[in-house]
C-alpha cells in the first residue's frame, strides 16, 4: 500500500507542477492577480506531495519491504538502519527522487519565504521551477519508477553495493544535490527576469542568498566527496579529474563566479546581463552533470547501471530548458539595461578578472570532459583527455587568478589605486617570499615550481588577513578600537576574509600533498617494520573481526617514532561481504597535526604475505579544512544582513524608545 | 552526483583482482628509473579501465604496460621515446594528455583562445564604453547640475 501511496503521490506533484508551471504565467501575461497567486499554495502543496512520496520511498527501505523491486536490488534487512536510509539514493531511481524532493524543497521556500518580492517576478520564478520540477517528476514516473511491484516478493534484498557502505553516502548526496538543485533557484529567477524583460540591482540581491547557499552546499559536497574518495579507493588520491567529478566542479565554477558578478550587480548595477548569463550557465552545468552521471555517454570510474531511455529523456530535458533558456537570452538581453560604469583598476575591474579566468577555467574543464566524445563522435578518432590535461591546463589559469586574489578586497569601488593596494599587501608578499625560500630549504625534493605554489598559498591566506587587519586598522588603533571595529565589519566582508582564506589553505594541502608526500609498497610478515618520513610501522598480527554485515581481517599495527616513541596503533582491514562475494579495502588513517599517515592492505597470500600501501600525506587535511573555511565564509556572507531573505528592515524608532527616562 | 552509486564499478575492478596497482616486484632498483618510469606511467592511461592510469589501475593489461614501460626505460629509451612507442602500438589513445594535432588543435587551443577573447571583448567594450557620453568622468557636469546634486546629497538620508 505505501508504495503506491507514494506513486499516486508523485503523481499529484506532477498534476500540481504543472499547474504551477503554467497558470501563474499566464497570470503575469493577462494580469490577472488570482492566477499569479496560485504559484505560492501550488508550490507548497507541490513539495507536500514529492515529499510524501519520498517519505514513503523511505518507509519502503526502513521496513526492508522487498516486494519493492528498487528496495531488494539495492537493500538488504541485515543493514544497520543508517545504511537503509542512506541507500535510498545510492542507486538512480531513488537518487532522481532525492533530486526532486531537494528541487521542490527549494521552490516551496522561495514561495514561503518570498514575500518581499515583486508579485510578477515570484509568479515567473515558481513558474520556471515548476517547470522543470514537472519535467523531472515526468522522468521518474515514465523511466526511473522506484516504486514498481516484484510479483512474487523475496525473502531478503541483493544489498547495497559495498563501497558505498559508508557514513559518505548519509553526506556527500544530499550536500552535493542541495547545491546542484540549488542554483535552479538563481536560474529561475534568471529567466523570470527575462521573461518580464526587465531587471534591476535588487534582482541581485534577492538571488543572490540562495545562489550562495548552493555554492556553500555545493562546497561541502565536493569536498566530501573528495574526503570520501580519499579514505576509500585505498591509495589517497584526493581528485581524479573523472568526467563526474569535473561534472560537479563545473558548476561550482561557474557558480563561484555568479556569486562575484552579483556582488557587482547588486552595488554597482553593472554586468546585469552578464550576471543573468552566469545564472543560467550554472543550473545548465547541473543538468549537463545529471545528464552526463544519468545517461552513461561517458565512461567513468563513476559511471553506472545506464539505461538509453533515461539518457534520451534527460538530453530532451536538457536541450528543453538550456536551449530554451539560452534562446530566451539571446532575445531578451539586449533589451536589459546595462548600467554602472568602472575603471579597469577597481574592484569591479577585479570581479570581472575572476569571472574570466573562472568561466575560462570552466570552460577548460567543460571541453576536456566532453572532447573525446565529441572527436570520436565526428571523426572516430579515440583519444583520452586525463589529469594530466587539467593538470597542463588548469592549473596556468587558476595559479593568476590566485595571484591576483587578495588585491580584489582591497580596491575601492568604480576606480581603484593599484599602487595603494600593492602597498598595503606588501607585508603578506615578504611572507610568501620568506615561505617560498623556507619550502625550498627544508624540501629539497621534488617538484622545483612547489615552493611557489606554497609562496602563492600563503599570499592568498595572508592577503585575507590583511583585509581584515586594514578594514579594522588594526596595529595601527588602539587594540580595544580595533577589534571593535572588527565587530562591526559587515558579516559579508568576513564571508570574504574567511573564503579568500580556505581557498589558502586548500591550495597548500594540495601542493604540500602531490609534491612532498611519501608512498611505500612493501610485502610484510608479521613482526615486520616500514619506516616512512619520521615514523616506524610494525605490523603485530592480523585477527578476524565480524561487523552487521561483513567481515574484517585486521591487521593490526604499532606506529612509533624513530627513538622508539610509542605514537598510536592502525588496524586497515580488508572487508569481505558475503551477501555480493566481494572485498574491499578499508585505509586506516592516523592524524598527526595537518599531515596524515595512510595504511591499507591487501589480500593476504596463504603463507603469511600482506601487501601493504603506505603514504604519507604532508598537510593534506588542509585540503578539506580549507573548503570547510570556504564554507564557513559562505555562511557568514549568508548571515549579512542586507542578504537576509525578508529581513525585517532596521527599525529606527526602537533605540529611542529604549533611551526614554526608566521614571 | 559524483561518487554515489558510480564508486561501483571501481569497486568491481577492485575486487576483482587481488593485484595491487604498482607492484614492489615490478619497481626498478635505480630510484632516478623508477621515478621515471612513475611519472610516465602516470600519463599512460589503462584501455581496458574507466580513465585510470596504469599507475592506479589494478588491471593485468596496466601491470603488463608497466612492465613494458620499465623495460624501455632499462633498455635506454628517452621518455619521449618510451611515449612513441607505446603509441605506435596502441594508438593515442593510450596517452591520457593528447598531442597537440590538428584534431586536438580546438582542446588545446580552446582555454588560452577563450582567455585572449575575453580579453579583448573587455577592451573593446571598455574603448566603446570610454568614447560614450556619461563616461566615468564627471567632469562635464554644468554648474546648475552640480548644484542639484549637492542639493540632492544633502537631503538624502542615511541607507
Amino acid at each position: 500500500m505505501i508504495p503506491e501511496l507514494g506513486h499516486y503521490a508523485l503523481m499529484l506533484a506532477l498534476g500540481l507542477a504543472l499547474i504551477q508551471g503554467t497558470m501563474p504565467i499566464v497570470g503575469t501575461r493577462t494580469n490577472d492577480a488570482a492566477l499569479m497567486s496560485i504559484a505560492v499554495p501550488a508550490a507548497i502543496a507541490q513539495f507536500a506531495f514529492v515529499a510524501m512520496a519520498f517519505i514513503a520511498l523511505a518507509a519502503c527501505y526502513v521496513t526492508s519491504d522487498f516486494s519493492v523491486f528498487n528496495v531488494y536490488e539495492n537493500s538488504n534487512s541485515q543493514m544497520p538502519l543508517i545504511y537503509r536510509l542512506t541507500s535510498i539514493w545510492g542507486n538512480h531511481e531513488g537518487s532522481m527522487m532525492l533530486w526532486v524532493s531537494i528541487l521542490a524543497f527549494f521552490g516551496a521556500l522561495v514561495a514561503v519565504f518570498g514575500g518581499n518580492l515583486p508579485p510578477v517576478l515570484k509568479a515567473n520564478a515558481l513558474a520556471v521551477q515548476a517547470c522543470i520540477a514537472a519535467a523531472f517528476e515526468l522522468f521518474i514516473l515514465t523511466t526511473s519508477n522506484p516504486f514498481l511491484r516484484i510479483a512474487n516478493a523475496p525473502l531478503e534484498g541483493r544489498d547495497l553495493t559495498p563501497i558505498l557502505q559508508d557514513p559518505g553516502l548519509a553526506f556527500h548526496p544530499p550536500m552535493l544535490y542541495l547545491g546542484y538543485v540549488g542554483f535552479s533557484i538563481a536560474f529561475s529567477f534568471a529567466i523570470a527576469a527575462l521573461i518580464e524583460g526587465r531587471i534591476d540591482a535588487a534582482w541581485a540581491r534577492w538571488v543572490r542568498p540562495w545562489a550562495l547557499g548552493a555554492w556553500m552546499c555545493l562546497t561541502l559536497g565536493i569536498a566530501g566527496g573528495s574526503y570520501w574518495a580519499y579514505y576509500e579507493l585505498g591509495w589517497g588520491g584526493f581528485w581524479f579529474w573523472d568526467p563526474v567529478e569535473n561534472a560537479s566542479l563545473m558548476p561550482w565554477l561557474a557558480g563561484t563566479a555568479l556569486l562575484h558578478s552579483a556582488v557587482v550587480m547588486e552595488k554597482r548595477g553593472a554586468l546585469k546581463v552578464w550576471t543573468i548569463l552566469l545564472a543560467i550557465l550554472t543550473f545548465s552545468l547541473s543538468l549537463i552533470g545529471t545528464f552526463l552521471v544519468r545517461s552513461g555517454v561517458l565512461t567513468s570510474v563513476h559511471a553506472f547501471a545506464t539505461d538509453p531511455t533515461r539518457g534520451i529523456f534527460i538530453l530532451g530535458i536538457l536541450v528543453v530548458f538550456i536551449g530554451g533558456a539560452l534562446a530566451l537570452y539571446a532575445w531578451r538581453a539586449p533589451m536589459l539595461k546595462q548600467g554602472g560604469l568602472f575603471a579597469p583598476i577597481s574592484r569591479e575591474g577585479a570581479l570581472v578578472f575572476n569571472n574570466l579566468f573562472l568561466t575560462t577555467a570552466c570552460a577548460t574543464v567543460f571541453v576536456g570532459t566532453l572532447y573525446p566524445l565529441a572527436l570520436q563522435a565526428l571523426t572516430g578518432d579515440k583519444i583520452s583527455v586525463g589529469p594530466p590535461f587539467f593538470n597542463a591546463t588548469f592549473g596556468p589559469l587558476f595559479i593568476p587568478l590566485l595571484a591576483v586574489m587578495p588585491f580584489g578586497p582591497l580596491m575601492g569601488w568604480k576606480r581603484g589605486d593599484l599602487v595603494g593596494a600593492a602597498q598595503r599587501l606588501l607585508a603578506a608578499a615578504i611572507l610568501a617570499g620568506l615561505s617560498v625560500v623556507a619550502a625550498s630549504a627544508i624540501e629539497r625534493r621534488g617538484p622545483a615550481l612547489a615552493p611557489f605554489g606554497v609562496g602563492i598559498a600563503v599570499f592568498v591566506m595572508a592577503g585575507a588577513i590583511t583585509d581584515v587587519a586594514e578594514r579594522t586598522l588594526f596595529m595601527r588603533v588602539p587594540l580595544r578600537v580595533a577589534l571593535a571595529r572588527a565587530a562591526g565589519l559587515p558579516r559579508s566582508a568576513w564571508g570574504t576574509a574567511f573564503a579568500h582564506f580556505g581557498i589558502g589553505m586548500t591550495l597548500l594541502g594540495i601542493v604540500g600533498v602531490t609534491a612532498w608526500g611519501s608512498e611505500r609498497l612493501a610485502e610484510i610478515r608479521i613482526g615486520d617494520s616500514l619506516d616512512i618520513a619520521h615514523y616506524r610501522l610494525t605490523l603485530d598480527g592480523l585477527f578476524n573481526r565480524p561487523g552487521p554485515n561483513y567481515r574484517d581481517l585486521v591487521g593490526h599495527f604499532t606506529v612509533r617514532r624513530m627513538n622508539g616513541e610509542l605514537v598510536g596503533t592502525m588496524e586497515p582491514s580488508r572487508r569481505t561481504f558475503p551477501s555480493r562475494n566481494m572485498a574491499i579495502t578499508q585505509a586506516a588513517l592516523m592524524s598527526r597535526g595537518l599531515s596524515q599517515i595512510y595504511l591499507s592492505l591487501g589480500d593476504p597470500t596463504k603463507d603469511g604475505v600482506v601487501p601493504v600501501r603506505l603514504y604519507f600525506k604532508p598537510q593534506v587535511l588542509m585540503i578539506w579544512f580549507g573548503a570547510a573555511f570556504m564554507f564557513v565564509g559562505g555562511g557568514l556572507s549568508l548571515s549579512d544582513r542586507r542578504l537576509r531573505v525578508g529581513a525585517p528592515r532596521p527599525a529606527k524608532a526602537k533605540p529611542k524608545a529604549t533611551l526614554q527616562p526608566a521614571e | 552526483m559524483k561518487s554515489l552509486q558510480a564508486l561501483a564499478l571501481l569497486i568491481v575492478v577492485f575486487s576483482a583482482s587481488p593485484l595491487w596497482a604498482v607492484q614492489p616486484d615490478e619497481m626498478l632498483s635505480d630510484p632516478t628509473l623508477e621515478t621515471r618510469a612513475r611519472a610516465l606511467s602516470k600519463e599512460l592511461r589503462c584501455m581496458v579501465c574507466q580513465n585510470e592510469s596504469i599507475d592506479d589501475s589494478e588491471a593485468p593489461l596496466a601491470h603488463d604496460l608497466r612492465v613494458l614501460v620499465r623495460e624501455r626505460i632499462k633498455a635506454g629509451d628517452s621518455d619521449r621515446q618510451v611515449l612513441d612507442f607505446l603509441v605506435a602500438r596502441y594508438g593515442e589513445f593510450v596517452l591520457l594528455k593528447p598531442r597537440l594535432s590538428w584534431h586536438t588543435a580546438a582542446l588545446w587551443g580552446l582555454p588560452p583562445g577563450l582567455l585572449l577573447a575575453g580579453i579583448v571583448m573587455l577592451y573593446v567594450a571598455g574603448r566603446r564604453r570610454d568614447g560614450m557620453p556619461g563616461s566615468p568622468e564627471p567632469a562635464n557636469l554644468t554648474a546648475a547640475e552640480r548644484a542639484r546634486v549637492a542639493e540632492l546629497l544633502r537631503n538624502d538620508t542615511a541607507p
